[in-house]
């Protein structure tokens, strides 16, 4: 066998064309990945600015107290928008504490054992459950079984049992993303559990846990099904500006649904009014995202470690 | 009660006889105690007397069960599943598996020192008084008594004159070897008779190190120590008693200076000789 050849020192670490070719393979999935990203944000800032135009004419403080007019062709949204907002609190009122609770429960206190997995089980498939099918169960157990009629309260608690899972799932996520290590330290001088708790766990994942349950309200108010086959209605007459138009047991307008009547139900409605409806239901949506972003960097400088 | 406390100089027989009435409450015993990570036997017939107000120093090769030992102190090891213990452990001669043992009032009794510093997020301040918000009803813990409290500990283990000024500082921004300290401070308010430390030292510099031996001096005599390492230097210099441990089963249990010197089981001294490890 003859010696290897020997490298010239100039030659040595250069690139070969072996490594020529990783480079460029390298640089074209690097190319790839980067268009794959902003392909992701394209459509984002079409539609938004594409709705805004669109909107445009429409938009204006008036659109958003004014009631409808002349059958819905044309005036504002303000029934719609409270409609939504009610929805939105009372179903989230009702979800949020029993799920975080439940969380609660599941990440501190729970052992590994078969009913602690079926739990688990029940919150995934839960979660799966297309919005319809929440709606139509709404309708047996909340209308019928328990005669809420179609109602707010029938509405909102559909809501509650769709945003429950997620709410869960969020929560404990937040809940174990505290350090084991506190939750030890806690117990070796003797805490009990719901000391350990209140006094360490709470304190530190709260953010976490708002957080995802804010994120529930832009689920919330978006949904149109669960809604459209409890409580919400085509029309309901109200005082322009009337903060409190709805009581638990009325039918109400909700901004989803409106969207819906606006764009395929009602002929000649101003053209603008659909998508300035849109902009509406996307800017609160927006709003309560931003909302909670803004809350968790708050709560998350406040944070001791 | 310190002047009590003696190095050893008679050979401990390595499997403690049962309890006799005069030592019942003095220190930790154990008898036959067998414990299982699901079928898994981490610790077969331990029975030893861990004698009061010494340093007792668990040593042997990682997995020999020295830890889990050490975690049953204070019964830790149940919150993993699937663990299983036989046998009897007796702190203040009471059996701490007997039915009616609360844990809150037995960690209370018996703290523990983890391998890193885990203070909580509060203030040192909180850290310290921690024990004793969450045992004693809130109308009886007055400033003043919390306050004394503080001080107490932190003098103990000579924080207070380094944090006195800054007591609401983060616990979490202090140094790792003050952190340890306030780790070991947080137990003294609960007035604990036991304190296990597992591999105390293993996150710590040698100054931290050494620094934390020499509060292990300080607090000797007073607590019933319980150290892990894998350290035999600091075995040996912080140590009165050791006992080493092999495949969950204890092969010697002597005083430190004996374990080391003279030791009985070819396979102790094989370990400190460091042929296995």
């Amino acid at each position: 066998m003859s010696p290897p050849p020997v490298t010239p020192v100039s030659a040595r670490f250069t690139r070969t064309p072996l490594v020529v070719r990783k480079e460029r393979q390298q640089a074209a999935v690097r190319l790839v990945l980067l268009a794959m990203a902003v392909l992701m944000v394209l459509p984002l800032l079409a539609i938004i600015s594409h709705l805004i135009i669109q909107a445009w004419p429409a938009l204006s403080w008036e659109f958003l107290v004014d009631v409808p007019r002349r059958g819905m062709t044309e005036g504002g949204i303000w029934p719609a928008l409270v409609g939504t907002v009610y929805l939105v609190v009372i179903s989230l009122a009702v979800s949020a504490p029993i799920g975080v609770l439940a969380a609660i429960y599941l990440n501190e206190y729970a052992r590994d054992n078969w009913f602690t997995r079926a739990i688990n089980l029940a919150v995934i498939s839960l979660a799966g459950v297309p919005s319809i099918v929440h709606a139509l169960f709404g309708l047996g157990a909340f209308v019928y079984a328990a005669r809420f009629g179609y109602s707010i309260l029938a509405a909102s608690l559909t809501l509650a049992i769709m945003t429950l899972p997620v709410i869960i799932a969020s929560t404990r996520e937040a809940l174990a993303a505290v350090p084991a290590a506190f939750r030890e330290a806690c117990w070796n001088v003797g805490a009990t559990r719901w000391q350990t708790i209140r006094a360490i766990v709470l304190p530190n994942s709260i953010s976490g846990i708002l957080t995802g349950v804010i994120l529930q309200v832009s689920r919330a108010a978006g949904e149109t099904a669960p809604i459209l086959f409890t409580g919400a209605v085509f029309f309901k007459a109200v005082q322009r500006g009337d903060l409190f138009p709805y009581r638990l047991t009325d039918q109400c307008m909700a901004l989803s649904m409106h969207l819906y009547t606006v764009s395929t139900q009602v002929p000649n409605v101003r053209e603008a009014i659909p998508w300035a409806t849109a902009v509406v239901l996307l800017g609160a949506v927006l709003a309560v995202n931003a909302a909670a972003i803004a809350l968790r960097v708050w709560l998350r400088n406040r944070k001791r470690w | 009660m310190a002047s009590s406390v003696d190095p050893p100089t008679v050979d401990l027989p390595v499997a403690a006889p049962a309890v006799p009435e005069t030592d019942a409450g003095e220190g930790i015993w154990t008898d036959k105690l067998n414990l299982w990570y699901g079928s898994f036997q981490a610790l077969r017939n331990v029975s030893i007397h861990f004698r009061r107000g010494l340093i007792t120093g668990l040593i042997g090769p990682s997995g020999c069960g020295k830890t889990t030992l050490l975690r049953c102190f204070n019964r830790i090891n149940e919150r993993y599943p699937n663990v299983r213990t036989a046998g009897e452990i007796r702190i203040l001669g009471k059996n701490i598996y007997d039915p009616d043992v609360s844990l809150v009032e037995l960690r209370k009794a018996v703290g523990m020192v983890f391998q890193r510093p885990n203070p909580l997020p509060l203030s040192v301040y909180e850290n310290v008084v921690f024990g004793l918000r969450t045992h004693t009803p809130r109308r009886e813990l007055t400033r003043r008594l919390l306050d004394e409290e503080v001080e107490r500990a932190l003098t103990e283990v000579g924080l207070w004159h380094l944090l006195k000024d800054r007591l609401g500082a983060r616990a979490t921004s202090l140094q790792l070897e003050q952190q340890q300290k306030l780790c070991i401070a947080r137990l003294l308010p609960l007035k604990p008779e036991v304190i296990l430390m597992d591999e105390p030292c293993s996150a710590l510099d040698v100054e931290g190190t050494r620094a934390i031996e020499e509060l292990m001096f300080q607090l000797r005599g007073r607590y019933t120590i319980v150290i892990v390492t894998h350290n035999m230097a600091q075995a040996r210099r912080t140590s009165d008693e050791c006992l080493f441990m092999l495949l969950g089963e204890v092969v010697e249990h002597a005083g430190t200076t004996d374990l080391f010197l003279n030791p009985r089981n070819p396979k102790t001294a094989e370990y400190i000789e460091g042929r296995y490890g």
